[in-house]
């Protein structure tokens, strides 16, 4: 007992640390890091008490561990199933339901002037919300910069950065003449179909998130066909940077405005155009694309962050 | 209609502009940014809070100009306006004690993305705070959970990587569950708007046979908000993450991002769901047994940690379980009690975090209790805001802890279900022994004698100098505000009945 206590007060050791806390030492490389890591488990591994020890409790937490998911995983199953079954049925008369729905149908075309419903709905009549998830894909974008963006703490060692060197020039198909003519041919045609979703929003199926998608894969597939090479002479990390920047600035004090004038009863002078003609639907075809741009520059940042560790060339 | 009506509207859409803003200023202009429109941002919401208190009434703004059911609102009162300014002072005291860590734990090129997630996740807080509808919540709930995994990460070591992996992970379930939760109330109700989602339940409720459904969607709701604040079962993404980040992360993540979570639950119990249709539902128990369980197992933990920072961080746990007590007691008083335990442990737990690493300083950057040693010695200031936090842990008189163990206590009372009255007793007193207990001992560590007394970097005692001001100054606003709430507890929780007055 008295053993325990002067245990508990004078402090015990993580096995964990020595391990993980070697990585916090700034004045070494990380190929000595990796060495000294790698002897640091060995050893820990070889003791003859923690194999003993660790293979008891490892297996002992597996079978728990797979008990317990199997367990929750069909009981949450179960739970689900029952609770749709609870459901109003699918079709059915509810009074309560079509309050909200049936004026976002009825009356969505005249009061936000644009023929696509969803569009006027998600960027006029709940607005708020999309502003913020325009801003969740930059977030996104943010969180994979911080991730894998190369600098000093992250960087690869010369072995891995060989490695990788060699495994991406054996996949890469910008050498290949059939793969380069066809790209020349096709990739104008994505780029102009994304442009097309992405001013159609307003009047099709379409708009910023799906037309910028379109714009980001014909990016992403120059880059493979042709290479990094050509892609970073236009576009560099300061132009993705300007082009995200200006799009959610110019979002922001768009729906901010309109909010605004919104709230306090003003009038916000923003035309609502003729249906189903391009300048229509007020502020969906400039917000469309400014979404688009980020969706666009997201998508792209987020291949080039993970084929190489940056966007726009080597820092 | 007068101008400050404005006010939360510009708080978010302002936030939102400065986390793309920073992205493209260098590091030390981004920080100095965000100190400055932060500080804005405090005298906007204090606009609102006096307004909110003169008038009396709170007042719904509409985002754009569709009316209720059909556009986006949101809505200020007191609570609102309260919980804002909680959340904006504790994020830059945050900032200015963390910054010269922060410089330390991350790589130049990148600090200035480490504001701009700050920035992001402000303007998720204000929106939490300030929505008036559970998809608007949503949403920024997404925003938070992404920037509260990244401002996690940053720090690039191994610990934070495995630690911010499985609190993703941890948070994505929890994400998935609340949405699944909020799908299913939607189409019972047919609402997304809080109000007109609570007549709608109300009139849904009034049928008997519907109770199961309504209380497995609030269930399901409540247990992807509970993983994400780290409810009793749920709580063992805790110690790392909170142990292993960069100090201003630590504290944001322990004192404001799992706080929003649970004031989240707040509006859509009270508000969404309605009181009346909760009773009727199971949940309330099982919210008490849990909050009980983990006030207890979260502080036995914490007695079995090796570093300061993962004690702390099980205490947290601890301190999440008093509060899904108190709303499990389904009193107002019981959430009165709540609510004040959010404001409390917020301060406390914020200076706890940020003092931690200080103490870590001049001890050879170890949190490991064995080099602790005498560390309070060395650095003296670190000791008195660290000896001030752990009081108002434990519930010292004049501290805020003792002031919500006290409302705990009451709020029991004034239930008169005697099991329930027995069961919180026993539980605080539990818990408070467990938290003396550690708490004690660790204050014993700190400030028994060195080994190695000269070993101190610093000049002078107290080491104030130019790099520990920001440090200084908000170690004396956290612990100022912790008294303050310990001795004036009448007056935020007067303004926190008023605020759940406004509310229903």
């Amino acid at each position: 007992m008295k053993e325990r206590f002067l245990t508990w007060l004078y402090g015990d050791q993580d096995v964990m640390d020595e391990i993980l806390d070697s990585f916090n030492k700034p004045d070494m490389t990380h190929s000595e890091l990796k060495k000294i890591t790698r002897a640091a488990e060995e050893e820990y591994d070889n003791r003859p008490e923690v194999l003993e020890t660790i293979g008891r409790e490892r297996a002992a937490f597996r079978k728990m561990y797979l008990a317990v998911a199997f367990i929750s995983c069909i009981a949450l199953t179960l739970v689900l199933l029952y609770t749709i079954s609870l459901l109003p049925r699918y079709g059915a008369e509810n009074p309560q339901t079509i309050e909200v729905v049936s004026r976002y149908v009825e009356d969505g075309l005249d009061e936000t002037g644009a023929v696509n419903i969803v569009s006027g709905m998600i960027l006029d009549y709940r607005a708020f919300d999309t502003l913020g998830e325009s801003h969740v894909l930059f977030t996104a974008l943010v969180c994979v910069m911080i991730l894998l963006r190369i600098d000093n703490k992250n960087q690869r060692s010369d072995y891995e950065d060989y490695y990788t060197v060699r495994t991406d020039s054996y996949f890469d198909l910008s050498s290949d003449p059939v793969l380069r003519l066809v790209c020349a041919v096709i990739i104008p045609c994505i780029l102009l179909y994304g442009i097309y979703i992405l001013l159609n929003g307003q009047n099709s199926p379409g708009g910023g998130f799906s037309g910028g998608a379109v714009l980001g894969a014909g990016m992403i597939l120059f880059s493979a066909a042709f290479g990094f090479d050509k892609a970073d002479q236009f576009f560099t990390l300061k132009v993705s940077n300007i082009i995200t920047f200006v799009s959610l600035a110019f979002y922001s004090f768009a729906k901010g405005y309109v909010f605004f004038m919104g709230a306090n009863g003003l009038e916000n002078h923003i035309p609502k155009g003729t249906p189903g003609a391009i300048f229509s639907g007020g502020m969906i075809l400039p917000l469309d694309i400014a979404v688009g741009c980020v969706v666009g520059c997201t998508m792209f940042g987020f291949y080039s962050l993970f084929r190489r560790g940056s966007i726009g060339g080597r820092l | 209609m007068s101008v400050i009506w404005n006010f939360p509207l510009f708080t978010v859409v302002l936030s939102l502009f400065s986390g793309v803003l920073c992205m493209m200023l260098p590091a030390r202009r981004a920080r100095n940014y965000t100190i400055a429109y932060e500080s804005v941002l405090i005298v906007m919401v204090s606009c609102v809070l006096g307004y909110t208190i003169r008038t009396g009434k709170a007042f719904t703004y509409p985002m754009g100009e569709f009316p209720a059911p059909w556009g986006n609102e949101i809505r200020a009162g007191v609570l609102e306006a309260l919980i804002a300014l909680l959340f904006l002072i504790v994020l830059l005291c945050s900032v200015l004690a963390g910054y010269r860590f922060l410089r330390k734990d991350i790589d130049e090129s990148k600090q200035n993305l480490y504001f701009s997630l700050l920035n992001l996740m402000t303007a998720a807080l204000m929106a939490m705070a300030w929505t008036n509808d559970v998809f608007t919540g949503y949403v920024f709930l997404e925003i938070l959970t992404l920037t509260s995994c990244g401002i996690l990460i940053v720090r690039e070591i191994g610990r934070t990587t495995l630690a911010a992996v499985r609190y993703m992970i941890m948070n994505l379930v929890g994400s998935g569950l609340f949405l699944l939760g909020l799908v299913l109330l939607y189409d019972i109700s047919g609402h997304l708007l809080m109000v007109p989602m609570r007549e709608s339940l109300a009139r849904v409720a009034a049928d008997p046979s519907s109770i199961p459904v309504l209380s497995l969607s609030v269930g399901i709701l409540t247990i992807g908000l509970g993983i994400k604040s780290g409810m009793f079962p749920f709580h063992f993404w805790m110690p790392d993450t909170y142990g292993w980040a960069t100090p201003t992360s630590a504290s944001v993540l322990s004192s404001l991002v799992s706080k929003a979570y649970l004031f989240l639950l707040f509006k859509i119990y009270l508000r969404a769901i309605g009181i009346d249709v909760l009773r009727q539902t199971p949940i309330l128990k099982i919210l008490f047994i849990l909050g009980i369980c983990g006030m207890v197992i979260g502080s036995v933990s914490a007695m079995r940690a090796s570093t300061i920072n993962q004690m702390v961080a099980f205490s947290s746990a601890a301190q999440i379980g008093y509060i899904y007590m108190g709303i499990g007691l389904g009193t107002f008083a019981g959430f009165n009690a709540a609510l004040f335990q959010i404001f409390a442990h917020a301060a406390t737990k914020s200076l706890l975090f940020l003092t931690t690493p200080c103490l870590a300083e001049v001890s050879g950057d170890s949190l490991k209790f064995r080099e602790l040693q005498g560390s309070a010695r060395k650095d003296n200031l670190a000791g008195f805001f660290f000896t001030a936090g752990s009081l108002s842990m434990i519930g010292i008189p004049i501290f805020a802890g003792f002031a919500a163990k006290l409302m705990f206590g009451q709020a029991a009372i004034m239930t008169s279900a005697p099991y329930k009255i027995l069961l919180v007793m026993i539980a605080l007193a539990v818990s408070s022994v467990l938290n003396a207990m550690y708490f004690i001992r660790t204050l014993i560590r700190i400030y028994s004698d060195p080994a190695d007394a000269s070993k101190s970097p610093w000049k002078n005692r107290y080491h104030v100098d130019k790099s520990r001001v920001g440090y200084i100054a908000a170690g004396l606003i956290l612990t100022a505000g912790n008294i303050f709430l310990g001795m004036f507890s009448w007056v935020v929780s007067d303004l926190i009945y008023r605020g759940l007055g406004m509310f229903l």
